[in-house]
């Protein structure tokens, strides 16, 4: 898991710029995403690889394409040292794992290798044999995520009522 | 012991008490969609496995981004929207020719009225809080789910109070107060938290003022921003209204992450320098940067209403867009839009050289209708000022009030005066 880390605020304009948003085919959105940055990241970025981020990761519109695209091209990890909070729950939505860890995400240098025990929240830096432990989800988000996410939770809950 | 967003969220979970960081499902009354989240929305929806929408009259579907659509995509998404509001009869659609730019036009149309709870896939819907609602952006997935069940998750947010004193100076608005907001506390100041705006200096403000400052709420990072009810509010809810609204006030000692005192008298004219809202800087220090631009937009959910117009109205009145510089005036709803030619602000803008559009979001995201070139920069009356919002990565955009952004116009430079040929 190779580490592709980038500064405060990254918001989703530059997640998945609007200009790009009429595209409905996901797989042709998702060679966008991060371009307005990092023009080399879908480029370079290989299947199981992490984001890291700092501050307010996700700023920005309600776009559910952030967290889809940056999804679709891989990633498996987006940790940063705080999210704003939509982009927060569309990740949670959409299947894609969120950290929120201010010293992993201090001090996780780009290009870092890194390995991620998402059961226990422990990010252990491969590159300097450092491990840091992430904030836990609330018991109500751990439902959700077990549950399969929100559309899955909801179909129950539809069930239950008829 | 609670502020305006806990008593909201209490109510509208059958409770009598909520406290700071619990999570409740909570009755919505009114869901939004717009045409990029919308059809990922619809796909959601249908998923859940419902046969019909929580109720036709509490699902809202606005297209307003990328329409009139500007090409074969977004047409295709909107036509997905359009197909979707037929087969479930929802009469909240709101067709080109009738729309308007959500924000703008979900108020003006009575929907959103004080103590509603609603939740829009679109990060702007914390508007709405200017009314005294709680209200508040969620993505598709969220959205999707709460248009089958009319049931959405909260975290009860802590509440950061700003307490508005005295009245602002002439030529400063709501979007001077935000931006100078935003400035002092930081695009993650107020990250999770509901803003509470109260004190003496709310009654001072107009009702579009409001919808300025809780339309930026977002901007620092707030779950929602929200304003104690006055007259002005309960007159504005009563006029464009047939729903009763529920006034709900903060208690007397309602717990705040933090309390901020914000003399009005003393919000300087502001302009947000790219790329971050919170790049604030007064108007004084703009016009000593002399910064030239290429672009001016007038419009958006933030400053597109009847009163922005006005203003902008005032300064380009006899006279012309300076050379070299193109002037977008877009009114936010089509009823903005017929008060601009009754009160005779078309004329003003077509003979000072704007090109006056039909309601859409447009240029604010770079869309459509006013992309920036390489290098090129803007003056806006939009809410970001992101890289590469309104267009190519390497253009900018200062964020700044419709009276700052029409004086740019006019000078060919961000200014708050206008200098006349001799």
């Amino acid at each position: 898991m190779t580490v592709f880390k980038y500064g405060d605020n990254v918001d989703t304009d530059v997640i998945i710029p609007a200009r790009y948003l009429q595209i409905a085919d996901i797989k042709e959105l998702a060679k966008h995403c991060m371009e307005d940055i990092d023009g080399s990241f879908v480029k370079n970025v290989k299947s199981g690889d992490v984001i890291v981020g700092g501050r307010n990761f996700g700023s920005g519109s309600s776009r559910e394409h952030a967290p889809l695209v940056i999804k679709e091209n891989g990633v498996a990890c987006v940790i940063a040292q705080s999210f704003a909070r939509i982009f927060y729950r569309n990740c949670l939505n959409v299947g894609l794992p969120v950290l929120e860890c201010k010293q992993a995400a201090k001090e996780i240098n780009g290009g870092d290798e890194v390995e991620i025990d998402f059961e226990k929240g422990i990010i252990k830096n491969i590159t300097t044999g450092k491990e840091y432990e992430a904030e836990k989800f609330p018991e109500f988000i751990k439902r959700l995520i077990e549950a399969g996410g929100l559309l899955e939770y909801t179909k129950e809950m539809v069930k239950c009522t008829k | 012991m609670m502020t305006m967003t806990q008593k909201i969220l209490a109510h509208y979970s059958k409770r009598d008490k909520v406290n700071v960081g619990e999570i409740l499902s909570c009755d919505v009354s009114l869901t939004l969609a717009n045409d990029v989240t919308a059809p990922l929305a619809i796909d959601v929806f249908r998923k859940t496995g419902v046969k019909d929408v929580f109720d036709k009259e509490r699902v809202a579907l606005v297209p307003d981004h990328f329409v009139p659509n500007k090409d074969i995509a977004s047409a295709m998404q909107v036509k997905k929207m359009r197909d979707f509001a037929k087969e479930y009869e929802l009469p909240n659609f709101f067709e080109v020719g009738c729309m308007g730019v959500e924000h703008a036009i979900i108020p003006e149309k009575g929907l959103a009225v004080p103590g509603d709870l609603i939740i829009g896939a679109d990060s702007h819907t914390c508007t709405y809080g200017a009314l005294g609602a709680f209200s508040t952006g969620v993505g598709s997935t969220d959205l999707g789910c709460a248009m089958a069940t009319g049931k959405c998750w909260f975290k009860v947010p802590p509440t950061i109070r700003f307490n508005l004193r005295g009245r602002l100076n002439p030529g400063v608005t709501g979007k001077d107060v935000i931006l100078y907001i935003i400035g002092k506390i930081g695009v993650d100041g107020a990250a999770y938290a509901a803003m509470e705006f109260g004190g003496d200096g709310v009654k001072t403000l107009s009702m579009d003022d409001r919808f300025t400052i809780a339309n930026m709420a977002v901007e620092a990072g707030a779950k929602n921003g929200i304003f104690e009810v006055d007259d002005v509010a309960m007159s504005y809810a009563r006029y464009h209204s047939k729903r009763e609204p529920k006034v709900f006030t903060p208690d007397e000692n309602a717990e705040y992450l933090a309390v901020i005192d914000i003399d009005l008298e003393n919000v300087p004219i502001t302009v947000a320098y790219p790329h971050l809202p919170s790049n604030a800087r007064t108007i004084e220090q703009a016009k000593k940067d002399h910064i030239e631009i290429d672009q001016v937009v007038i419009g958006s959910c933030t400053n597109g209403r009847l009163s922005d117009m006005g203003i902008a109205a005032k300064v380009l009145r006899g006279r012309h867009v300076a050379k070299g510089v193109r002037c977008i005036v877009i009114p936010a709803t089509q009823q903005v839009y017929k008060d601009c030619i009754k009160l005779g602000y078309t004329d003003i803008f077509i003979d000072a050289g704007c090109a006056v559009s039909t309601p859409t979001c447009g240029p604010c995201l770079g869309g459509h209708m006013g992309i920036l070139a390489e290098g090129e920069r803007a003056v806006a009356t939009t809410n970001r000022n992101f890289v590469g919002r309104m267009g190519h990565p390497k253009s900018e955009v200062y964020l700044a009030s419709p009276g700052v952004a029409a004086m740019s116009a006019v000078a060919g430079y961000i200014t708050d005066e206008i200098k006349e040929d001799k």
